[in-house]
């Protein structure tokens, strides 16, 4: 059996249970919503875009410990990153929840930032949970591509 | 193995102790002992398994019984000429009077094989309700049901322009007789209730609801899904228009179901999809189709599923229904009392009679996480909407952490259960 804690780590079960940037940002130019039809959690994913630069991410909605903590992870962050930014840690955190190769390397500050959502990789072990950690990223990308309003299912 | 052979194999078993009382209930069975007769279990030995609901595990009979009827007597039934299509054709036909026999309907024909419940119900809502609901007809369905029992007639609601309607439980989990009756009209046509909610467990009082529905007309489909393998249940007794289930919930091999429907009933439907098997004679301009069950069986269909389903009713047959629901609901009951002491656990109500499912939330723990944290400690539950978002929706919740039993499950998984309930607690207490 794999140690539980390895996949509740303590800074996963402190997001979960008081996640950071949980709020509507009322001037958002951006937004969209993540939907995980298997168990019926929803998440709202809000930008605020100042050119490239995100100056405010924040999410709202229901979800387990792991997509609650994910999200709020992910908001930390994204704030004052590039969308370039944004999609390469993106695709990275993909390749390390699912156990893919990564992609391209990152720079520096990004491998810090990658670190930070290293916690959430233990979801690799869980493939039943891996779309729990991906769910705000997933409607991070849709609402990025524009998609605004729509929702994103992680299948 | 015959059913005579089965009886012999489980003989009544030591009396199964009432957690209530402390006293024996009943005649009971060895839930031990049988679980011998279940390989998932040897090949899994440390699983407790409390999904049943969603699906029952298989014994060896039934898939032995597939493997025999493959390897022995399989080929293209109602068509071949030559006898091992024979043989195959009569092994299917034996099924059917054995699904038959343990829903004590009144004829042969009346029972179509199908893929499963939802398929059933897609069939009698595509054939039976096309060809007699008009504008303005009423659905009648309770807030318990299962997806599958609600969209079929949403769906045929708005391409009719019908209107569902939705009987509430009451705060106990019990579905409201006074306000169901209230909401019977003139213009119900067709009452879809579940025997058993496959998200609280209750037993819905079907009986009278038949008699409330044909007293103002109306027919009745009744959802056995949760029943079947766990409860006596006799269509003529329950005067039922309609019953359905799944063969994979009963012990048997998934891919057939079954759908029961009065033969007036049926000799009156048009075929629902068409094709093979379901003619007496084709032409360009004009087809002449089968009597019942055959017009709705169309292509070729899972011969050995129903050999295999007939297989596993027998087995349910041979330890007994009563035998089945006295173990189950004391197996239930302990279950609630067990889970009740643990702090913050919050049972959903599911009224005076629950049969074998409870569900329930861990304050401030979502769902999920409770079902990985079972699941590190081999206990196998069903987490989320349970295929009811609208009964959800209702209570409040985004969904439950559901266990169901099985005849192979004792107090010793619930006990397993408890306690990896109570990890789950000091995990994610602040």
């Amino acid at each position: 059996m794999m140690d539980l804690r390895e996949l509740y780590q303590d800074i996963i079960l402190d997001h979960g249970r008081h996640p950071r940037n949980f709020r509507k940002i009322e001037q958002a130019t951006h937004f969209a919503q993540g939907h995980n039809p298997l168990c019926g959690d929803r998440v709202t994913v809000y930008l605020a875009l100042d050119g490239e630069r995100i100056a405010d991410v924040s999410f709202q909605g229901r979800g387990c410990a792991i997509s609650t903590a994910a999200a709020s992870l992910m908001t930390e962050v994204l704030k004052d990153k590039t969308i370039a930014d944004a999609r390469a840690l993106f695709a990275q955190f993909h390749a390390r929840v699912t156990g893919a190769e990564a992609g391209q390397d990152l720079s520096e500050e990004l491998v810090e930032e990658m670190d930070r959502l290293e916690p959430l990789t233990g979801v690799k072990a869980y493939p039943t949970r891996v779309k729990c950690a991906t769910l705000s990223w997933h409607a991070l990308e849709a609402a990025l591509s524009g998609r605004d309003g729509s929702t994103v299912k992680t299948e | 193995m015959t059913t005579a052979s089965l009886r012999s194999i489980y003989p009544a078993g030591p009396t199964y102790p009432s957690p209530a009382s402390g006293e024996g209930i009943g005649r009971g069975f060895d839930p031990r002992r049988l679980r011998r007769e279940f390989p998932i279990f040897a090949n899994n030995p440390d699983l407790v398994f409390l999904d049943s609901g969603a699906s029952a595990q298989k014994p060896r009979q039934v898939i032995d019984t597939l493997a025999e009827f493959y390897q022995r007597d399989y080929a293209n039934v109602h068509r071949g000429v030559y006898s091992l299509s024979q043989r195959s054709t009569d092994a299917f036909e034996e099924a059917r009077r054995i699904v038959r026999a343990f829903l004590n309907a009144a004829d042969e024909r009346e029972l179509v094989f199908v893929r499963n419940a939802t398929e059933a119900i897609n069939l009698v809502a595509q054939s039976w309700g096309a060809a007699n609901l008009k504008p303005g007809d009423e659905i009648l369905i309770s807030d318990l049901e299962h997806h599958s029992n609600i969209l079929p007639w949403q769906q045929l609601s708005d391409r009719l322009a019908l209107r569902l309607v939705v009987a509430p439980t009451d705060e106990t989990g019990e579905l409201d007789l006074a306000q169901f009756e209230a909401r019977l009209s003139p213009r119900t046509k067709l009452i879809a209730v579940t025997h058993i909610s496959n998200v609280t467990g209750v037993v819905l009082p079907v009986t009278r609801i038949v008699e409330l529905a044909h007293e103002r007309g109306a027919l009745v489909l009744i959802d056995g899904c949760q029943a079947v393998p766990r409860m006596p249940v006799d269509v003529r007794a329950l005067a039922c228009d309609f019953y359905v289930f799944s063969g994979h919930k009963a012990y048997g091999p998934s891919g057939v179901g079954v759908l029961y429907g009065r033969y007036d009933l049926l000799e009156a439907m048009p075929p629902w999809q068409t094709g093979g098997g379901t003619i007496l004679r084709v032409g360009y301009d004009h087809t002449v189709y089968q009597e019942p069950p055959h017009r709705f069986e169309a292509g070729t269909p899972d011969i050995a599923g129903a050999v295999g389903l007939a297989r596993a009713l027998d087995f349910i047959e041979a330890l007994g229904r009563e035998a089945i629901a006295e173990h189950e609901a004391a197996l239930t009951g302990y279950g609630v009392d067990c889970l009740s002491r643990i702090p913050g656990v919050e049972l959903v109500a599911g009224g005076q009679r629950r049969l074998s499912i409870v569900s329930f939330n861990l304050d401030g723990v979502h769902p999920h996480d409770v079902g990985t944290v079972l699941d590190q400690y081999g206990v196998a539950v069903r987490v989320g909407h349970h295929c009811a978002q609208p009964l959800m929706d209702k209570l409040g919740l985004a969904g439950t952490v559901r266990a169901s039993l099985g005849v192979y499950n004792d107090k010793d998984d619930i006990d397993r259960l408890a306690a990896a309930i109570e990890v789950a607690r000091e995990m994610f207490a602040r």
